[in-house]
């Protein structure tokens, strides 16, 4: 473990069973929420190796519903997220499938929005609670909710990513790690920034206004 | 936090609790003020307090039916006056597995320093608290000191049964309270070493092999398991006896034996309690539903 902290060995406090297969889980429902950007009609989820396996007595259905429905890790209304879905007429459907070489713990959380809006994200709990975001709409992508983290997607074209860059520079935003990937040349790319600080939405709004960017989503970091 | 040497070490010279020398660091380490630290940490301590209370009367069951009841049982038994290990044990297994039930059963609890070891600390801290009748705020120093042993083990081993195998979890757990309850009876620094070093050892080579994958069997019992020997190891280092193996060495052999433990006895229910025919019915009868 690097570089851990008295909060990490006495914490977090959370909702039983496993922190992995529980609070994990809650965070991953929580990413994709944020990624859907409005709320959420409809979830599709599939889950992979652990995850498939031992996630009925973990609550991971639970968990990763009451994420989808905005709970934090330590709300103890996890356990009725499905009743609460129900209510709320968010349909929730959960399939076992093969994910690939990926991490046990992993689910594809597909959301459908109220305005008919639809993301499909990739994660993993890969253990104490933390996740790894691994695919956005079928973009590779790898951050992890601990930084404010700006995805952009934008037809791929020479100096892009610099004046998505130059905007965050002109507002003393610090970059922190970036990850850019598309789906070919010319096509459509995506770029996931992590920053040190969060970005205030006229930032973002000059970056919505670039030429040839299609959209742009902000995710505050997690607690 | 490389040695606990280096903290005991640094208690002595200054002549302050290693509680004290554990918030000085955090403190610098977080670009945070003490009090701050300590509230946050009291927000920790009434979370645990709060579980191990409604794990006791509460009804928690866990999702698979498999885990609940059991510290109630506990309670009553102790009732009946006929205890055969006293008032003071029998409660700190009542709350250890108090708080493993109410993790089960979807409850909010503290990782201590996992969520399937979380019932060891509670135990400890409100155990010892009501035998030595030390405040609020004392207890929630001494959590600094548990984790700072904490911190040690997971930076020189692991605290992840998935790692480790159960050594690394619960085992650290009882570690970890052993040496916090010698700090709130008023032992020495010295001393905190010795009882973690003892606790530990007791745990070595413990295997993750939890029946259907599931934190509940064994889990919940080794939660009880644990909080008694670290109130053990308190009560000998305590009255001066010592571990011959210093607590970094202790540390550093559990994480070269949890290397040496195959991965079917490493949290991926392949062996062990999990693959006996019992547990395995269990399994089959929990996944036919």
């Amino acid at each position: 473990m690097a570089e851990s902290s008295v909060f990490d060995l006495l914490g977090p406090v959370m909702v039983g069973p496993s922190s992995s297969h529980t609070a994990g889980a809650v965070r991953l429902g929580l990413m994709a929420r944020k990624i859907l950007g409005e709320q959420v009609q409809k979830a599709g989820i599939v889950l992979h190796g652990s995850f498939a396996e031992t996630g009925k007595g973990h609550g991971t259905h639970l968990a990763l519903t009451a994420g989808i429905l905005g709970m934090q890790p330590d709300d103890e209304g996890i356990r009725r997220a499905l009743q609460i879905a129900r209510e709320k007429q968010l349909e929730v459907k959960f399939e076992k499938g093969d994910l690939g070489e990926t991490h046990p713990n992993t689910a594809k959380i597909c959301l459908t929005g109220l305005n008919g809006k639809r993301i499909e994200m990739t994660g993993s709990s890969i253990g104490g609670g933390m996740i790894v975001i691994r695919e956005i709409n079928q973009f590779p992508v790898e951050f992890n909710g601990e930084y404010p983290a700006i995805v952009s997607v934008y037809a791929d074209y020479p100096g892009m990513i610099a004046e998505i860059t130059a905007v965050l520079a002109k507002a003393s935003i610090n970059i922190a790690k970036m990850k850019v990937s598309r789906e070919g040349r010319g096509k459509r790319a995506l770029t996931v920034i992590e920053t040190d600080d969060i970005v205030p939405i006229e930032v973002l709004g000059k970056i919505r206004k670039l030429a040839k960017v299609e959209e742009v989503i902000f995710i505050e970091p997690m607690n | 936090m490389r040695s606990c040497r280096e903290i005991i070490d640094s208690a002595q010279e200054q002549q302050i609790k290693i509680s004290q020398v554990v918030l000085n660091d955090q403190a610098e380490k977080m670009n945070k003020n003490q009090d701050e630290l300590i509230k946050r940490m009291t927000d920790h301590f009434l979370v645990m307090k709060d579980s191990a209370a409604r794990g006791l009367t509460g009804d928690w069951h866990s999702q698979s039916g498999l885990a609940g009841g059991d510290a109630s049982k506990m309670e009553k038994f102790r009732k009946k006056g006929k205890t055969i290990i006293g008032d003071s044990l029998n409660k700190a297994v009542a709350r250890a597995v108090a708080v493993a039930e109410v993790n089960a059963g979807m409850g909010r609890i503290v990782a201590a320093p996992t969520a399937g070891s979380c019932g060891v600390l509670p135990a400890v801290f409100l155990t010892v608290q009501e035998v030595t009748g030390v405040t609020e705020e004392e207890v929630v120093r001494a959590m600094f000191t548990a984790a700072g042993l904490g911190m040690v083990i997971a930076e020189r081993a692991t605290v992840s049964g998935a790692e480790g195998g159960c050594q690394a979890e619960i085992g650290s757990a009882s570690a970890m309270a052993a040496g916090a309850a010698v700090e709130l009876a008023g032992g020495s620094p010295e001393q905190i070493g010795h009882a973690a070093a003892m606790a530990l050892k007791s745990f070595l080579g413990l295997v993750c092999d939890p029946v259907a994958g599931l934190v509940e069997v064994p889990c919940i019992k080794r939660n009880a398991m644990a909080a008694v020997i670290a109130m053990t190891a308190a009560e000998m280092a305590l009255a001066g006896v010592r571990s011959a193996i210093p607590v970094d060495e202790v540390i550093d052999a559990m994480a070269s034996i949890g290397k040496q433990i195959p991965c079917a006895l490493k949290e991926t229910a392949m062996g062990g309690l999990a693959a006996t025919p019992a547990g395995k019915r269990i399994k089959e009868t929990y996944l036919a539903e």
